[in-house]
């Protein structure tokens, strides 16, 4: 039987990607080992090799297609004595696609191993074309979202464009700021955030750092206190847990103890919460364990255009941000605002769709699952009113009351762990400033209170999903 | 081994020795009068003198300029006053009132000083390492030609921060002159019981680190030490360590009986090391008069005094502070 190559992913997050280039033509005999394709993602370019011996039978897809489906076939091996016809109809033998039978791997060199794993690291290439890719968003793609005043032009962009955008504008408007963290300068970012950086602004200013978070998270704040404007980028938040000494007892109590004197305006920013399938070590959200604490600002973008916004307000403000990215929105698009004097306020909410019934609050990746609950909900003869909380502290707690004065019922939807999380934080807002207008408790829907768990279906479980959300909106709305 | 590259040489002129002379003395007497205070329930919390360490400060301080920067831990009245910064405002501090340079928010850990470059004051061990690297950081990329003078104790030398940091400010060549300031304790526990090598000066040379100790009872050689170590930073050659070998004649902190060293122990290094007395010495074996010297003490003691009554008039904060500088207005 033939054998299928499959479109490998190249990190627990891809999709799709482009078949660069083929190495192979057909007839050609190959071994296991050998490079038969180069394959691109918005992150990175990968070889594919094959894994078993064979000769290749037919290419299924051409040299520079876009948007190829992770685990479509992209090949036939033949086996020894096989010829092209044994290739079916469809050009294979339409063996299902829930068990594919791949002979394709990809590589890649370099990273460390503990290291999270995007498309550029390599821990994940191998084993991740025999996993079924992670299913594809149901939720709609960050919508518009310039905002009702701005009136220039926009760009549509990805998320991890709209954040190399905003500090690449900063950097350009102010000579003090500069970005730190491991892999940000030659590598061009582990997450390719910080895509051209190092060409534009120097090595002075785009500076690799050793694996060191607890010291250069120090070192930035340091840098801060001498009146420099340091981003810090953490490769993923997980890690900053090595640095929240300086994050906490140096950025964020610095002007207290000084009496005003001594301030740290930092940036310490990267993905937070969980990608998919890195396990406990790797999958937290953070939010409430920053929010937490007076001296700082804590920032939770959805769209491209708050990405973008907030980022540039955060680099220029006064105090320490913490900014929390999502390493699955990175590939995300939507307009974001070409404006480099356009950015959006840190500590203010935004009602993203409007609805008479029941209020959700989320932020972040959340806010998908949110709206596709809304959707849902919608179908059912439930308005939901959806907003976007974008800052987590100063948490803009006057849009909250001002939708709960018209729906009467609140749903919080959030990754982290429900003890202590956001989403008691709004349950205690909604006691303390809406009592008289709730018509039910609120109900928080939240991420498991248990370590990420590896296995696919308990990691499914574990997360927030549009059906948990609709259940709560049906519940708070007495409906079932 | 500490050097006695300066030792006994009185290579310093008059002028310089009465200045040192003096500066020691103030930190002193104000560490005494603190004692007082604390004794007095006036001062409260945590409160770390520097009595016996004064060379250290002094003398580093004689070897920097007025751009170069300093930062160190909680042991840090002594730093303070040798940066210039006003006695009254850190007594203040002390007692926690609205005269106190952080307004009495931060206490005797946490006081800082942007005219004088003095970046704290950090009362988690070993946390101004890696802030005292970003400082220098700063320094180099502003261009500016400051060094950062970053102060630590024997106990900080094993936390791993400062590690981190020594590999990053030799990998960048940064401005920044690391002091430790081994006064043979970390709190209780001796250097002998917490470190498995006790050359501190060497804990750089995984990273290229040159490092020297240093005889830090003695302020001539603190300077000799210091200018070179400042050079070395301030020349692009990178970071620097001198290990000032040391002794605090008070506990840890007020609340420390200090049981684990004996009394001869202080009391050897109090009649045959002190730092003040050496200076002294060395100025009487000069010609100063016994009076010019006598009329300094009381100079001194007259600052204190006005430090220590400004600390005890100047009111406490308004309440209305309790909500002011967290975040910027």
């Amino acid at each position: 039987m033939p054998i299928e190559v499959l479109m490998p992913a190249l990190s627990p997050t891809m999709e799709e990607g482009t078949l660069a280039r083929w190495l192979v033509k057909e007839g050609d005999s190959v071994g296991p080992g050998d490079v038969i394709a180069e394959i691109e993602t918005d992150k990175a370019t990968m070889e594919v090799e094959a894994v078993e011996e064979g000769v290749v039978g037919k290419l299924a897809v051409a040299e520079g297609t876009e948007g190829v489906k992770v685990n479509a076939v992209i090949a036939w091996l033949l086996e020894e004595g096989e010829d092209a016809s044994a290739i079916g109809a469809d050009g294979g033998d339409s063996a299902p696609e829930s068990a594919p039978e791949n002979a394709g791997e990809s590589t890649a060199g370099g990273a460390e191993g503990s290291r999270p794993e995007s498309a550029s690291g390599p821990d994940t290439a191998g084993p991740a074309v025999a996993a079924p890719a992670p299913a594809a968003p149901t939720a709609p793609e960050t919508a518009d979202i310039a905002g009702p005043d701005y009136a220039g032009e926009t760009a549509e962009v990805t998320v991890r464009e709209a954040l190399r955008d905003a500090m690449a504008e900063e950097m350009r408007r102010d000579g003090r700021v500069f970005l730190m963290g491991e892999e940000v300068a030659e590598y061009q970012g582990a997450y390719k955030v910080s895509q051209g950086l190092l060409d534009e602004f120097g090595a002075k200013r785009v500076i690799d750092t050793p694996i060191t978070e607890h010291g250069f998270a120090g070192l930035g704040a340091g840098a801060a206190f001498a009146g420099l404007r340091p981003i810090v980028e953490f490769m993923t938040f997980n890690f900053a847990m090595q640095g929240i000494d300086h994050i906490i007892n140096s950025a964020a109590k610095t002007r207290y103890m000084s009496g005003g004197q001594v301030s740290a305006p930092i940036v310490f920013r990267g993905p937070n919460g969980a990608a998919a399938r890195v396990a406990a070590q790797h999958s937290q959200e953070y939010s409430s364990w920053y929010a937490h604490c007076p001296g700082l600002k804590v920032v939770a973008p959805w769209s491209a255009a708050d990405a973008k916004g907030l980022l540039k307000a955060a680099i220029r403000d006064d105090d320490p941000v913490i900014f929390l990215e999502n390493e699955i929105l990175y590939g995300r698009t939507g307009e974001a605002p070409t404006d480099p004097e356009r950015t959006v306020p840190i500590g203010k909410a935004k009602v993203v769709r409007e609805g008479a019934d029941v209020t959700i609050v989320s932020f972040s990746l959340m806010m998908e699952t949110a709206l596709a609950a809304a959707d849902i909900l919608e179908k059912d003869g439930i308005a939901a009113e959806v907003i976007d909380l974008r800052t987590i502290r100063p948490l803009d707690t006057a849009t909250i009351v001002a939708s709960l004065k018209k729906t009467n019922r609140l749903v919080s939807v959030e990754e982290g762990w429900p003890f202590a999380g956001i989403g008691a934080e709004l349950c205690a807002v909604a006691m303390e400033q809406a009592f008289d207008d709730l018509d039910a408790p609120v109900a928080r829907v939240c991420g498991a209170d248990v370590p990420m768990p590896y296995a696919a279906n308990l990691e499914k479980l574990a997360l927030p999903d549009a059906e948990r959300v609709v259940q709560a909106a049906r519940a708070v709305c007495y409906a079932d | 081994m500490p050097s006695d590259a300066a030792a006994d040489t009185g290579s310093a002129t008059r002028e310089a020795l009465l200045s040192y002379y003096r500066d020691m003395l103030l930190i002193r007497r104000f560490e005494e009068k603190a004692g007082q205070l604390y004794g007095m329930g006036l001062i409260g919390g945590f409160c770390h003198l520097y009595i016996g360490q004064e060379a250290v400060v002094t003398g580093m301080q004689a070897a920097i300029g007025e751009g170069d920067s300093v930062i160190t831990a909680y042991r840090d009245h002594g730093h303070m006053l040798a940066c210039g910064m006003d006695p009254k405002g850190v007594m203040a501090e002390l007692t926690g009132r609205a005269g106190g340079y952080s307004r009495g928010k931060g206490g005797s850990m946490h006081m800082f000083s942007l005219e004088e470059r003095f970046y704290g004051g950090h009362g988690i061990v070993g946390a101004q390492v890696p802030l005292g690297t970003g400082i220098a950081f700063a320094h180099k990329y502003s261009g500016d030609g400051g060094v950062c003078l970053t102060y630590f104790g024997d106990g900080a030398t094993n936390q791993g921060q400062v590690y981190e940091s020594f590999n990053m400010a030799e990998l960048w060549d940064l401005p920044v002159v690391y002091v430790i300031e081994n006064n043979k304790y970390g709190m209780g526990t001796s250097v002998e019981r917490a470190s498995s090598t006790i050359d501190l000066h060497q804990r750089g040379a995984a990273h290229g680190i040159p490092g020297e100790a240093v005889d830090g009872m003695d302020v001539l050689a603190v300077r000799e030490a210091g200018e070179r170590a400042v050079t070395h930073a301030r020349n692009g050659d990178g970071p620097f360590i001198l290990e000032m070998v040391t002794y605090r004649y008070r506990g840890h902190s007020m609340s420390d009986p200090a049981k684990y060293r004996s009394r001869d122990e202080v009391q050897k290094m109090r009649e045959e090391r002190d730092p003040i007395e050496r200076v002294k010495a060395l100025l009487t074996a000069d010609g100063a008069e016994e009076d010019a010297l006598k009329e300094i003490d009381r100079e001194i003691r007259a600052i204190v005094n006005r430090a220590a009554e400004f600390a005890q008039n100047s009111p406490e904060p308004d309440p209305a502070e309790l909500y002011t500088d967290v975040l910027a207005a």
